[in-house]
């Protein structure tokens, strides 16, 4: 249990969200324990053994995030809704707590799988382990990143930006470049493959490229390659920064169902390769592209907030169309929206999700394209709020 | 009250007689319906031995059902295992808990015993007792056709018992609507002990629901989970093939259980999965009422396709490899009206104790045998402990509390080693299935070869399933949604302002209190186990998985661990404090 403590800690840690040190991760069977000392568990214990759970994570999250948490926190009662997918799907709302105390968060948690403390942080739980925890705290910060800045750019379409966020919109932004690695240049294995060695390899790298890259928040996004007349994709809920024994082949006559592991977005892959000359696709969750991908100024649309499933409208970020789709087969599902979408293009945003990239022979370009992707999108956004000033 | 009806029908089988039960809305909160408020209801007469006229078999439906929550077809049955002499319940889809709602009713809970074959009719309008005489010794397929004729019962649901529960099978199911099987532990024996052959339910009363906009919200966020699940609606998930989808993978983590246990590697297993099965048969779907998942599959001709604990047990577990063995010995099973899982561990014991591999004849022959309660079948229908014990080599009986493990091996995914212990019914997946993190990765993956605080996460599994079963919602679901999800239709539909570890609480309560159940009646410390087997053989390892016997030592101490999560003492026993801190009687 300690070793998967310490491992989330690092994640943490690695993946930029937290200052080496301070997180607070605890693991419960019969005793709790910690991953290291500190007088802040006496209290976090209470909130254990309020709750029916094996592991909880207590950290304040880095800049630009920890402002953005505590802005939304002040500005929002018990609780506030991100639009994104992630929230939709996964999170539902982010409660806010005021204090950290047991009292307080025992009962946000009863019904979250995390909250906010405002001033101090994220709280998350896991009932089979702490990587539970780093997920949702993880989607935490992406959802209300994402949230803030959308937020924004529609506050300022109508000419009426809160102050405070326009305000903090420089030093935020500045942060976030901190954030960001350096380049987002990756040196990536050249194709074209057919050796399942080979493809695990080139997949396990790219998979961790796009991590490196900041460009997933590990635990989401996907990655696939077609060779042998057999889909080569991650397994669901893989992170893409642990991508080892975590590939399934799928063999395209479905004559095994060893791949019912398989990431949910099999089928529509699938499709993709079938309907081009493909050979890669790469899935992040870069977040320009979702906050990008979440604006649209279009009056009076009767679709409006149902924009993820319902959109008919062609929607472009320069050459990038933006698509409608939920997750996975439904009959608004990705399955359906996205491989249309790709056809003869480097790649497609899904509304308020994700990008997907495809390559020829290898994940080069698949790569290059969602970094490109991701700094288009960031281009057109800081166009978007500087021409509405 | 909305979602619940308020009634519960009691009925005598031995005078016949019924009245209406109204319990207070507190008892509906506190158990929710299913497994918690059969169990609420049953606790005070276990006591009473199984065939004792005095114990009650229970039917119990949930506040979800006939409404439109997604899988909220299912309800429960319970009563004392023929088997085990454990608790017993079983979770049953088909169309029964919808239409006893239909009915007017939330459950049914029956005493007594008939002088002679009867069968229990119920609409809106009454309940009526009718003679089954002419409906004995018929194949379920049969029975269910003239009950279905009844014009009466033009749309009901029936439940019924076939020739296994006649000639005493110990684990004999009660089979609804002719396909789905409240199949463990013997529960269609406890009925045949009260000599009811049927129970036909007919009604048009619709559920109350406290709101409806909420409930479509719930609803949309469950099916969206629903859609995002590559186990459920994935190209290759359930939804296109069944349980079998989990074959192929159980195949390729070398942890198939293989002639009685004794391996864990099926080398025909490729040619027999649920692929082969699809192509052979032309399989298309159908399903319970209240799901649009579907995981039953039938043949082009109308074959039933086996779920994947018999397609697994019925070709790895007796060295079978003949598809259309399995699906004729499936056919049996089921015209008989018996467990197809304790009916493969058991002919697989017998294998091993007669030192040979069935051959296919041998092996439908027995199975038909001890259907019909013939020969060699009639030792047979008695189980794998009673057999194994029988013939002096009870450590080769593969079970937990008298009860058959299912297809999984626990030296492929330990955390089932601990379950099997666990479960309050015996050897049976479904309380914890560890599975689901320990091989499907859901809700995330956790480490298959390690015992290593697995505990609570077990004794958290069996607090929501428990909730699970008391909702009445389908298992399938929860590799999708979790009780976040399901909290906020149950509280649309009730009015209820519950939260998932609320709910998860209330699970704890009715999980214990099947483990008070179980000690009144002399389970403890020596019943949590395992067999030998697993802690002295290896597996069929391969280059790059090593399947290894279990480490006894580390099995106590996580065994230990979890009667401190759960407040039971050293022996496994019920605490007065942690009874006290539940609100139960010792
Ligand atoms: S549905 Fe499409 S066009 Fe309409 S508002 Fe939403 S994103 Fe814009
Ligand atoms: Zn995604
Ligand atoms: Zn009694």
């Amino acid at each position: 249990m300690l070793k998967l403590l310490i491992k989330y800690e690092q994640k943490l840690v690695e993946h930029g969200l937290c200052a080496s040190g301070t997180p607070l991760v605890g693991g419960v069977n019969d005793v709790v324990i910690w991953n290291r000392e500190d007088p802040l568990s006496e209290e976090l214990e209470k909130i254990i053994a309020g709750l029916n759970i094996n592991s909880l994570i207590f950290a304040r999250p880095v800049e630009p995030f920890f402002s953005i948490l505590n802005y939304l926190a002040r500005h929002s009662d018990t609780e506030f809704v991100p639009e994104d997918t992630e929230t939709r799907t996964f999170l539902h709302s982010i409660p806010v707590a005021r204090s950290l105390t047991a009292t307080e968060i025992i009962p946000l948690l009863q019904k979250r799988k995390g909250c906010v403390v405002a001033g101090h942080g994220i709280i998350s739980f896991g009932t089979v382990s702490p990587e539970q925890a780093f997920v949702v705290f993880s989607s935490i910060i992406f959802s209300a990143f994402v949230k803030f800045f959308v937020d924004h750019a529609y506050a300022q379409q109508v000419g009426a930006p809160d102050p405070e966020a326009k305000k903090m919109l420089p030093e935020v932004l500045a942060a976030y470049d901190q954030f960001l690695p350096g380049h987002a240049e990756a040196e990536l294995v050249t194709g074209d493959f057919s050796n399942p060695g080979d493809i695990v390899r080139a997949m396990i790298q790219a998979g961790q490229a796009t991590v490196n890259a900041r460009m997933v928040d590990s635990f989401f996004g996907n990655i696939s390659y077609f060779a042998n007349d057999t889909v080569y994709i991650s397994q669901t809920g893989s992170s893409m920064d642990e991508l080892e024994s975590c590939i399934d082949a799928c063999p395209l006559d479905d004559s095994a169902c060893t791949g019912i592991t398989a990431s949910s977005e099999l089928l529509a892959h699938r499709d993709i390769y079938l309907g081009g000359s493909n050979r890669a696709i790469l899935h992040g969750h870069p977040k320009f592209s979702v906050i990008m991908s979440m604006l649209c100024f279009e009056k009076d649309c009767k679709n409006r907030g149902k924009c993820h499933i319902k959109c008919d409208k062609p929607r472009f970020v320069d050459d990038i169309p933006v698509i409608p789709g939920e997750v996975g087969s439904g009959p608004r599902g990705l399955s359906n929206t996205l491989p249309p979408a790709v056809q003869g293009r480097r790649g497609a945003i899904v509304y308020g999700h994700g990008v997907f990239t495809v390559g020829q022979k290898d994940f080069r370009d698949a790569y290059a394209s969602l970094a490109e992707i991701e700094a288009l999108c960031r281009n057109f956004y800081l166009k978007i709020i500087s021409a509405s000033n | 009250m909305h979602g619940w009806t308020g009634k519960i029908l009691k009925v005598n089988l031995t005078d016949k007689t019924t009245e209406e039960l109204r319990l207070p809305p507190d008892v509906y909160l506190r158990n929710i319906g299913g497994k918690g408020l059969s169990g609420e209801l049953l606790l005070e007469h276990f006591r009473h031995s199984w065939d004792d006229p005095q114990m009650p078999l229970a039917f119990m439906t949930g506040p979800l059902n006939n409404t439109s929550s997604p899988t909220s077809g299912r309800m429960t049955v319970m009563s004392r295992s023929p088997l085990t002499g454990a608790v017993c319940d079983a979770s049953v889809g088909g169309k029964m808990g919808t239409v006893l709602k239909r009915a007017g009713y939330d459950g049914i809970v029956m005493t007594g015993k008939s002088l002679d074959w009867c069968g229990l009719s119920i609409s809106e309008t009454g309940v009526s007792f009718g003679n089954a005489a002419h409906l004995t010794g018929l194949p379920i397929s049969e029975i269910h056709t003239q009950l279905a004729a009844d014009p009466v019962m033009k749309n009901g649901a029936h439940a019924m018992i076939g020739p296994a529960a006649e000639n005493g099978v110990r684990y004999a199911a009660i089979v609804f609507d002719g396909h789905y099987f409240a199949g463990r532990g013997g529960l269609g024996l406890v009925m045949a002990e009260k000599k009811l052959k049927f129970i036909s339910v007919n009604g048009s009363l619709k559920t109350e629901v406290f709101d409806r906009d909420e409930l479509k919200a719930a609803q949309e966020e469950i099916f969206r989970l629903v859609s995002a699940s590559p186990m459920l609606t994935g190209d290759l998930g359930i939804t296109n093939y069944g349980t079998g989808a989990l074959y192929d993978l159980m195949h390729s983590r070398r942890m198939m259980p293989t002639n009685n246990f004794r391996q864990t590697y099926f080398e025909h297993s490729p040619s027999m999965n649920a692929y082969a099965y699809k192509k052979q048969y032309d399989t298309r779907k159908f399903g319970c009422a209240g799901c649009h998942i579907l995981c039953k599959k039938v043949g082009a001709k109308g074959e039933i396709i086996p779920e994947f604990e018999t397609m697994s047990h019925f070709s790895a577990l007796v060295g079978n490899s003949d598809l259309d063995v399995v699906v004729e010995a499936n056919r049996i099973c089921n015209e008989a009206g018996m467990d197809t899982i304790s009916a493969g561990v058991t002919l697989a014991t017998y294998a091993e104790i007669t030192d040979q591999t069935l051959s296919t004849e041998n092996f439908l022959q027995l199975l038909e045998n001890i259907a019909s309660g013939q020969g060699e079948g009639v030792a047979l229908g008695q189980g794998a402990l009673r057999f194994a014990t029988e013939s002096g080599q009870p450590q080769v009986a593969m079970v937990s509390k008298g009860m058959e493990f299912p297809a999984y091996d626990p030296r492929g995914a330990q955390g089932m080693a601990l379950a099997y212990a666990t479960s309050t019914r015996g050897g049976c997946h479904l309380r914890a299935y560890p599975i689901a993190h320990e091989i499907l990765r859901k809700p995330v993956a956790t480490d298959r070869f390690s015992l290593s605080g697995k505990a609570r996460i077990i004794k958290i599994s069996e607090d929501m399933n428990a909730v699970v079963d008391s909702l009445t919602a389908c298992k399938f679901l929860f590799f999708a949604a979790s009780l976040e999800e399901y909290a906020r239709a149950l509280n649309a539909v009730t009015g209820m302002q519950t939260s998932a570890q609320e709910l998860l609480k209330l699970g704890e309560r009715i999980y214990y209190r099947e483990r008070i159940m179980n000690a009144r009646n002399g389970f403890a410390v020596n019943d949590d186990d395992i067999p030998a087997r697993f802690f002295e053989e290896s597996g069929s390892s391969s280059e790059t998985i090593l399947i290894a016997p279990l480490k006894r030592s580390e099995f106590l101490e996580e065994r230990a661990a979890y009667y401190r999560i759960r407040g039971l003492d050293e022996q496994g026993l019920p605490t007065a404090e942690k009874c006290a801190e539940l609100g139960l009687s010792c």
